[in-house]
């Protein structure tokens, strides 16, 4: 049996997740589903559909919100009872680190950011590394396997299942396990309205923006297409965006379905954060700046007169 | 408030990566090396730390007698001391990593109250070092922290999110994790680099353990293989973008 971390941010899916168990099932074995927290049994519903026969539930007074260390718990617990022969979570900061607390716990290997798992004796696993610019092939020494799925390497593909049969238990926490815990949260950075990895359009610029103003013209053009500003690490270093609109490795990954690069050159850091969107449009002065080798369509040419004439362009189209 | 912040010497890697010939790690005959990009953010935090607070900042390091270079480049930036886990250059894996890591830290004579590390390392992004070493210290971690103040022997941190923000509060002694954003990372001054050559750097060997997670060979990831089509130069080109962006739907 496969369990499978559906994380969910109070009672929300992670989207990735449902990837997760698009992969666990490739395994060939039954997959179970465990979800921290009880606003997840709600989800029993959309897991079964994605595959998973059961869906454990853990409840606990003090598992109000994220608590990374109680899920690592939770799932030693669930691992004691289930015997399952492997745990895979969603390759996200949060699916990483709750899994890293099942590791700790269990003094076992982890392998995180896996593009393909292959359980046996040892497990094989290729896995992301220089963020995702090399892939290592790695074997995992442990009955048990504990493995995170890279985000975008696996398509979500339903099962066709019927609702997940609710199984509650609640994990034996110590105080240390929620000791960190959120006590409140606000908008921050961002301004409301669609965020960096729910947006379907993506309009991003680097460098060649040139400076905080020249910002404008790409809102625009991002509002037009009903999609978000991103930026390249170099632009929130210097101060001229907010960093959450970062995308690369050190900012947010990003996959959406276009994601327009305006005035980027494709440091290796920012093709990790973006290389698995959709389409990839490039507009940029120079012809062998390196994210074109990730591009679908290319103009090569100055934004700050290709993207007025873009979205004066896009305009006239819409009518 | 003693502070250690955890370091890793890494190539700095520019646009392509290159394989050795038996393909187990990158080409490093012509590049440079540095450390982790949201570890420069985590110095940066000790550091001010203890311009703020009094104390001292440790830096520890696994990795080659070579790590030494980026440790001094360190303590130019303020660190009191380091301390170098000798490798003979090999990778090791997580487990033995923050199991060196873990007796370097017990033998030291500071009772750390704060330990930073960056998020994630450039090149392995294993993801579980920094929460390894906290179960195996019993101290609280707080991951990805965008930002930090230490008040009145509490950490009081906001970690970014896609909603947005969440705040933490944890009681010292304690782990973080630190992103990039933190802070601006400041350059080392020429006293700074003087100073530096003559703080001590304490080299401790660890024996090697069998790795759990063993890593077999690299390949290079690939990119899309078509290349892309370029629509034209210019304003010109606008109209075969138009085109493109109504095909795929995008309005």
């Amino acid at each position: 049996m496969i369990l499978v971390l559906v994380d969910h941010d109070r009672g929300e899916l992670d989207q990735l997740s449902l990837r997760a168990l698009t992969a666990a099932r490739k395994l060939g074995q039954d997959v179970e589903a465990v979800v921290i927290g009880s606003e997840g049994a709600a989800l029993a519903g959309i897991v079964g559909e994605y595959g998973a026969k059961t869906l454990h539930v853990a409840s606990h007074a003090n598992i109000t919100d994220y608590t990374p260390m109680a899920t690592g718990r939770a799932l030693k617990d669930l691992v004691e009872k289930l015997k399952p022969a492997a745990v895979l979570a969603a390759g996200s900061p949060r699916g990483n680190e709750q899994l890293a607390h099942l590791a700790a716990f269990l003094d076992l290997p982890m392998a995180a950011e896996c593009s393909e798992i292959t359980l046996g004796s040892p497990h094989h696993v290729l896995r992301a590394r220089w963020a995702g610019n090399l892939i290592e092939s790695a074997n995992v020494h442990a009955d048990l396997l504990i493995a995170t799925v890279l985000a975008f390497s696996t398509e979500p593909e339903t099962a066709n299942g019927g609702a997940a049969t609710v199984a509650q238990f609640e994990p034996g926490l110590q105080p240390q396990d929620y000791a960190v815990k959120v006590l409140s949260r606000d908008a921050g950075e961002s301004k409301g309205g669609v965020t960096l990895v729910d947006a379907k359009v993506i309009v991003s610029g680097g460098r060649g923006v040139g400076g905080p103003d020249g910002f404008g013209q790409i809102e625009e053009l991002a509002t037009l297409l009903g999609g978000t500003v991103g930026c390249s690490r170099v632009v929130t270093s210097s101060g001229w965006r907010p960093h959450a609109e970062q995308v690369g490795q050190t900012g947010t990954k990003v996959a959406p379905d276009l994601y327009i690069a305006a005035g980027i050159s494709g440091a290796m850091q920012h093709i990790a954060g973006m290389k698995n969107s959709k389409t990839i449009v490039v507009i940029n002065t120079d012809p062998e700046a390196p994210i074109l080798g990730y591009a679908d369509y290319a103009i090569i040419g100055d934004l700050h007169q290709v993207i007025p004439a873009l979205t004066t362009a896009i305009r006239q189209a819409k009518g | 408030m003693d502070v250690l912040v955890c370091l890793k010497r890494v190539p700095l890697a520019g646009g392509t990566l290159i394989l050795t010939p038996d393909s187990r790690d990158i080409e490093t005959k012509h590049l440079g090396f540095g450390i982790s990009p949201h570890e420069e953010n985590a110095v940066e935090a000790g550091v001010q730390l203890v311009e703020q607070m009094g104390g001292t900042l440790t830096l520890l390091t696994l990795g080659p007698s070579d790590a030494e270079e980026q440790l001094r480049s360190q303590l130019a930036i303020g660190a009191t001391r380091a301390v170098l886990i000798e490798t003979d250059g090999q990778e090791w894996d997580p487990q033995g990593t923050a199991a060196a890591l873990v007796d370097a830290i017990n033998a030291e004579e500071t009772k750390f109250d704060l330990i930073i590390f960056g998020a994630e390392s450039a090149d392995s992004a294993g993801y579980q070092i920094h929460i390894r070493v906290a179960h195996a210290l019993n101290r609280p971690i707080i991951t990805n922290v965008k930002s930090m103040k230490i008040e009145n022997g509490v950490a009081v941190c906001d970690r970014v999110v896609a909603a947005g923000r969440e705040h933490y509060e944890v009681a010292l002694p304690a782990i973080v994790t630190v992103r990039d954003g933190l802070n601006i990372p400041r350059y080392p001054s020429v006293p700074g680099r003087m100073q530096a050559r003559k703080k001590p750097v304490d080299m401790k060997k660890a024996e090697p353990r069998v790795p759990k997670l063993e890593k077999v060979v690299l390949a290079l990831a690939p990119s899309k293989s078509t290349g892309a089509e370029i629509l034209g130069n210019g304003p010109d080109a606008v109209p075969a973008l138009v085109e493109v962006l109504k095909k795929i739907g995008a309005f």
